[in-house]
């Protein structure tokens, strides 16, 4: 991704893209928009003449049509994808081309970051599997969830059921009915639940989060179940060199964090989950609420100071893995937090912040009255806008481009624009910026 | 004291099988029994147990306040007070033994004779939360597996699917874009958005409605399409709010679910999140769920669906063309009225819909439980009869309505439904049962 | 008969207040510490203006559903609590013996008022103990320990009001007088008379949870 960021244009200034003003009265009917990471490509589902669904990508048709299609999105190269269906069977399509297997329904097509690999779930005949671009697996289950793939995409897993239970009948369920299919192929060992699954780095190894009976939680790494057994756990997640694996989980009435079946953080919280690690490894931040009502950040054990009172979500670690941003919400107030610092006044929504590869500048997406801004360092940047997406930094640190919808009376244009980090003109400081 | 006890366990037994009851138990012996139990009591058994336990003055005041109770001619064993007796002293009476025919006869009570309505709570002098004590032995049943067979089958359900009727990831979407298809006929552009980032308002609502209902998520629609409303709901999981968990002592289970559905809305970036007619439901994401997992309060604003109907009456941004004619009552659903006080949000909203309304008496706070509630309805068929019996109460009070001329009774909850329609069949009471959506779809401007 | 009225006057008395303070703090301190420890909650959804509202509408003779829907036993529990409490602290003969014995003094009841709410009181406790007996679902609840506390509450006002009356072996009354008032003193806090601590609690966290969590009345 990183070597693909360098190719984007990163010559500063606003592009108009796509003439997205005109579509509201060419098509009868039209869907929220959706763009593409690089920005250059906006898209929307569209009702056409002959009454069939088609996207509309940078005002071009698709040139097939289909009876029903959704799920609009880009793959991380670039392309636009959605779930189309004609004759009540449903397949993939990539930038207007269908795949060739069709199924009863498919649905949650995944990508890793770093790859151009779809993998999608798809049912027939109440016969469950996934597809990896366009190769369906082998087996079939009569239940699949919870679908994963590894970092480079190549490789999917599922929890699936190899067995089909009887209705009702709660003493087989307990038997253990769910088990793991990597690739279509299921592990040896049934397990009563098993949730979210996790890949290694380097795609080899998948850790679980299931339970064994209907009290007894645990993680379990290529199939190997850990030898204690918790009173809960979140879902785990694997260290990116050594592929340890991490996991909350709970003791004695309070949350912890176990490494490889041992307490690494001492199950002293009221909530720990979504822990995370830097890109080297060397550290581990989690949302937790120390006290009860009381949330933050906490990293390597140590929480934060500021506590929000109502929420923290979409934490995420700096790429040089030394600073950790977070949106917190309190009093209906949404905030962006970043270091222990909360940043300015509190926004009608705040979404995941965006740090440059040096780590040095963090951009957010917010919007408060239903315009959208984006703040860079804590400080709006001076333009408002209709509609926005996460602003992304060039792989130098230098240039931000923001893919926003311009207002109204600017003509409502959907727009490519790329700012000079060190010369962006932000508002006037707001009372009680951080 | 306890021979008496024992007397009372047999007597009380009512002959119905339950594998889950009664195969649950077998496996137990009163040490196994025992231990569970204390174990919970010293984890678990904090200061409420302990004051509620210790301040009941066994006056009885709260006995009327059950419909169990009054529904089986007064029988003492079914007062609050005496379902409270029969379990929890028992097991905090270290001295008592708590043997296979106790579990089984716990079990049943507090799974299928109590309701978890809170009526009592509002009784009782002291305001000793006999549901938080039944609740309490229900968790200990979790422990030992011994819950009702059906309940569990649906506890499974969440714990496999994240929703009540195991319905499939696929499945729900597919009914989604049916759905939505269907409502095309009636309006063009209609639209039942999915997984719509940044919208104003997710919507959850409750398993049974894509596997039986699925016209209800269509009327929805069309009250948001008319609304104008920004909505959304979630293709993963995370889009039932519901929760049998939390009825089943399963809490751990619960946390998952609620976690789940909370976390589906956030990641869409919702503001809100409305819900669908449904009072246990609300009950799990207003008032038990959050707290389970630390969230004092919900994480995001949780608007029941009286409330957004209020919302867009005041707003006026609905419009009613005609008034509903036929005289309407309306079933207060306590996980809604006793749990969140909408009482005059229901009747502000009947106001505007209904040309004649006709209350049940009592009724708000004080109305009866439909005998659903708390579980009871999904310990299935087995115990259908009891249940039924158990609620004659809610027969009276409605047949006194529908003597005053009332011919629709409206039970803006999912639960209710299902316990009223047996009521009104088995009492043939011939009222015709709706959800708040029903009349507002019936009678509203729709182009 | 000397060495126990010494006793019973002496000793006893200390040791019943303080028993009783003891208690009083000891149990209240105890359950507020495991609150901290396995109920947070409590303290997160206690609020004092609900528990306020809620404890007035309890506190009030017929403000709540609960007493209007059953007459007789809220007259009979409020005269017989208002008795129960006011009596023993401001009756003539108690007022006196703390003022001769701690030289402090508070207004006191005149004699035939004491005596007609001790009256009531003991009536209350018949009041209650029939009702035990007679009406099923209460009888089903009783265990031996409720028929105890009726007896253990009435034992001071029965001999009360012997000794006030100078009857027959009021002597002896008397020193039975002092024994099952310190009695019941000590009990309060070991008993389920302890429902008089519990109350503010339990009634004050229904309330909280009903108006600040539930929006809605419990009453
Ligand atoms: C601590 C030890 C106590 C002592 C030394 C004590 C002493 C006395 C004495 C000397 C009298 C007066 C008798 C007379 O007028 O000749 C009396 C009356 C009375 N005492 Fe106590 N008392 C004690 C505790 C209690 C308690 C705990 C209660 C009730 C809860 C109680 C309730 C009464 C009542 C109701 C009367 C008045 C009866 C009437 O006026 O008809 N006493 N007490
Ligand atoms: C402010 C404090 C108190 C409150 C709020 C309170 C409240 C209550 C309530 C609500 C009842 C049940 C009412 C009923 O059956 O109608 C009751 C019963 C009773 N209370 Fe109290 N009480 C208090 C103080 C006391 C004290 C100090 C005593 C004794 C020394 C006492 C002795 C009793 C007895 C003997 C019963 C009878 C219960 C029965 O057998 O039915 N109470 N109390
Ligand atoms: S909670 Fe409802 S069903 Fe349960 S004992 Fe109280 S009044 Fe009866
Ligand atoms: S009303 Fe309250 S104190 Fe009286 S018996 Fe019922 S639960 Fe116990
Ligand atoms: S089902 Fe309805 S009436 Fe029954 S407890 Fe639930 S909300 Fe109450």
């Amino acid at each position: 991704m990183q070597q693909q960021q360098e190719k984007w244009d990163w010559t500063t200034g606003q592009r108009k893209i796509g003439d997205f003003p005109a579509w509201q009265d060419r098509f009868s009917y039209m869907e929220e928009p959706y763009v593409s990471g690089d920005g250059e490509k906006i898209a929307a589902i569209v009702k056409t003449e002959d009454e069939t669904f088609t996207a509309c990508v940078n005002g071009t048709l698709w040139e097939s049509q289909y009876d029903n299609l959704w799920h609009l999105c880009f793959t991380p190269d670039q392309r636009a994808l959605a779930l189309v269906s004609d004759m009540a069977m449903w397949t993939v399509a990539v930038d207007g081309t269908a795949w060739e297997n069709w199924y009863e329904f498919v649905w949650k097509p995944c990508f890793a970051k770093n790859a151009p690999h779809i993998t999608v779930a798809a049912q027939k005949e109440l016969r469950y599997r996934a597809l990896t671009n366009d190769v369906p697996w082998e087996n079939e289950f009569f239940a699949l969830t919870h679908l994963t793939v590894s970092p480079d995409g190549k490789t999917a897993a599922a929890v699936v059921q190899d067995t089909k239970l009887p209705e009702a009948d709660i003493e087989k369920f307990q038997e253990s009915g769910f088990t793991v299919a990597i690739n279509g192929k299921p592990w040896n060992n049934h397990y009563v639940n098993i949730w979210e699954l996790a890949f290694s780095a380097n795609g080899i190894h998948l850790a679980a989060e299931l339970r064994t009976s209907l009290y007894d939680y645990t993680i379990a790494v290529d199939d190997q179940a850990w030898k204690k057994r918790y009173a809960g756990v979140w879902a785990p997640r694997f260290h990116p060199l050594d592929h340890s694996v991490t996991a909350p989980v709970r003791m004695a009435g309070g949350w912890g964090l176990a490494k490889d079946d041992e307490i690494l953080w001492d199950p002293k919280y009221v909530q720990l989950w979504h822990h995370m690690y830097s890109p080297d490894g060397s550290r581990i931040a989690a949302i937790t609420a120390p006290e009860y009502g009381k949330w933050t950040i906490t990293v390597n054990d140590r929480p934060w100071k500021i506590r929000f009172t109502e929420l923290v979500t979409d934490a995420v670690f700096s790429p040089a893995g030394d600073r950790v941003g977070c949106v917190g919400k309190t009093e209906g107030q949404w905030y962006v937090a970043i270091d222990d610092q909360i940043w300015g006044t509190g926004q009608d929504m705040a979404w995941q912040p965006v740090f440059s590869p040096d780590s040095t500048h963090v951009a957010a997406k917010v919007e408060k009255n239903g315009q959208f801004a984006i703040l860079l360092n804590g400080r709006p940047i001076d333009m408002t806008f209709a509609d926005a997406w996460q602003p992304a930094f060039s792989p130098d640190s230098r240039k931000l481009l923001i893919r926003a919808i311009l207002p109204q009376n600017q003509g409502g244009h959907y727009c490519r624009i790329v700012l000079d980090v060190d010369s962006v003109a932000l508002s006037e400081r707001r009372p009680g910026n951080a | 004291m306890n021979q008496n006890n024992q007397k009372d366990t047999a007597n009380n037994k009512n002959g119905i099988y339950d594998v889950g009851i009664d195969k649950g138990a077998s496996r137990l012996t009163p040490e196994k029994i025992r231990k569970v139990f204390d174990a919970l009591v010293e984890t678990e058994g904090g200061a409420r147990l302990r004051a509620y336990t210790n301040a009941c003055v066994h006056c009885g005041l709260c006995s009327d306040a059950c419909h169990h109770f009054l529904s089986k001619d007064n029988d003492p064993r079914l007062s609050p007070a005496g379902k409270v007796k029969q379990t929890i002293s028992r097991i905090l009476n270290k001295k008592a033994k708590l043997d296979v025919d106790f579990v089984k006869q716990a079990c049943e009570t507090v799974f299928t004779e109590c309701n978890l309505c809170r009526r009592c709570v509002i009784y009782c002098p002291f305001g000793i939360d006999v549901a938080y004590l039944m609740l309490f032995v229900r968790r200990g049943c979790h422990q030992l597996g011994v819950v009702p067979q059906y309940i569990q089958d649906t506890a499974h359900s969440h714990a496999s699917t994240f929703n009540q009727m195991w319905v499939r990831d696929d499945e729900w979407i597919d009914t989604l874009q049916w759905q939505e298809e269907e409502a095309r006929d009636e309006i063009p552009d209609l639209r039942i958005p999915i997984d719509k980032k940044g919208a104003d308002i997710f919507y959850s609502l409750i398993g049974p409605e894509p596997k039986f209902r699925a016209q209800l998520i269509y009327q929805m629609a069309v009250i948001f399409h008319m609304a104008g409303a920004d909505w959304t709901l979630p293709s993963a999981p995370g889009w039932d709010n519901s929760d049998m968990c939390m009825f089943t002592g399963d809490m751990e289970m619960t946390a998952r679910l609620k976690k789940i559905h909370f976390e589906a809305a956030m990641d869409l970036k919702a503001k809100r999140i409305v819900m669908g007619e449904c009072g246990h439901a609300f009950r799990s994401v207003y008032d038990v769920g959050n707290r389970t997992l630390g969230w004092k309060m919900p994480p995001l604003p949780m608007v029941h669906a009286i409330e957004f109907y209020a919302e867009i009456f005041r707003e006026k941004r609905i419009e009613i063309l005609e008034k509903f004619d036929r005289p309407v009552t309306l079933h207060d659903p306590c996980n809604i009225v006793r749990g969140r006080g909408l009482g005059d949000e229901a009747r502000y909203v009947i106001n505007e819909t209904c040309s004649t309304f006709i209350e049940l008496e009592p009724n708000r706070e004080h109305n009866f439980c439909c005998g659903a509630g708390g579980g009871v309805i999904n310990c299935g068929p087995p115990f259908k009869n009891k249940r039924v019996e158990s609620n004659r109460v809610k027969a009276d009070q409605l047949a006194a309505a529908r003597d005053k001329g009332a011919e629709v009774l409206i039970a803006p909850c999912h639960n209710c439904h299902g316990g009223l329609e047996d009521v009104i069949h088995h009492y043939e009471l011939g009222l015709e049962l709706k959800f708040l959506g029903d009349i507002i779809y019936e009678c509203m401007k729709k182009e | 008969m000397h060495e126990l009225y010494k006793l019973a006057s002496g000793i006893f008395v200390w040791i019943a207040i303080l028993g009783f303070a003891a208690g009083m703090i000891g149990r209240l301190a105890h359950l507020a510490l495991t609150a901290r420890k396995k109920d947070p909650v409590v303290y997160q959804y206690f609020s004092l203006y609900y528990a306020l509202r809620s404890m007035l509408h309890w506190i009030i003779p017929f403000a709540s559903t609960g007493m209007r829907a059953h007459p007789v036993i809220t007259i009979a529990a409020f005269v017989f609590h208002i008795c129960l409490i006011v009596t023993p602290l401001f009756a003539a003969a108690h007022v006196i013996l703390v003022m001769e014995s701690w030289n402090v003094a508070w207004w006191h009841l005149p004699d035939p008022a004491a005596d007609v709410m001790t009256v009531l009181v003991i009536l209350g406790c018949l009041f209650f103990l029939i009702r035990r007996i007679a009406q099923e679902h209460v009888r089903y609840l009783s265990t031996a320990g409720d028929f105890v506390l009726i007896a253990l509450v009435a034992a001071p006002f029965v001999t009360g009001f012997w000794t006030y009356h100078q009857w027959y072996g009021y002597e002896t009354a008397g020193i039975l007088h002092m024994l099952s008032g310190e009695l019941m003193l000590l009990c309060l806090p070991f008993t389920r008379l302890f429902h008089m601590a519990l109350w503010p609690f339990t009634r004050g966290y229904a309330g909280s949870e009903f108006g600040s969590l539930r929006h809605a009345r419990d009453w």
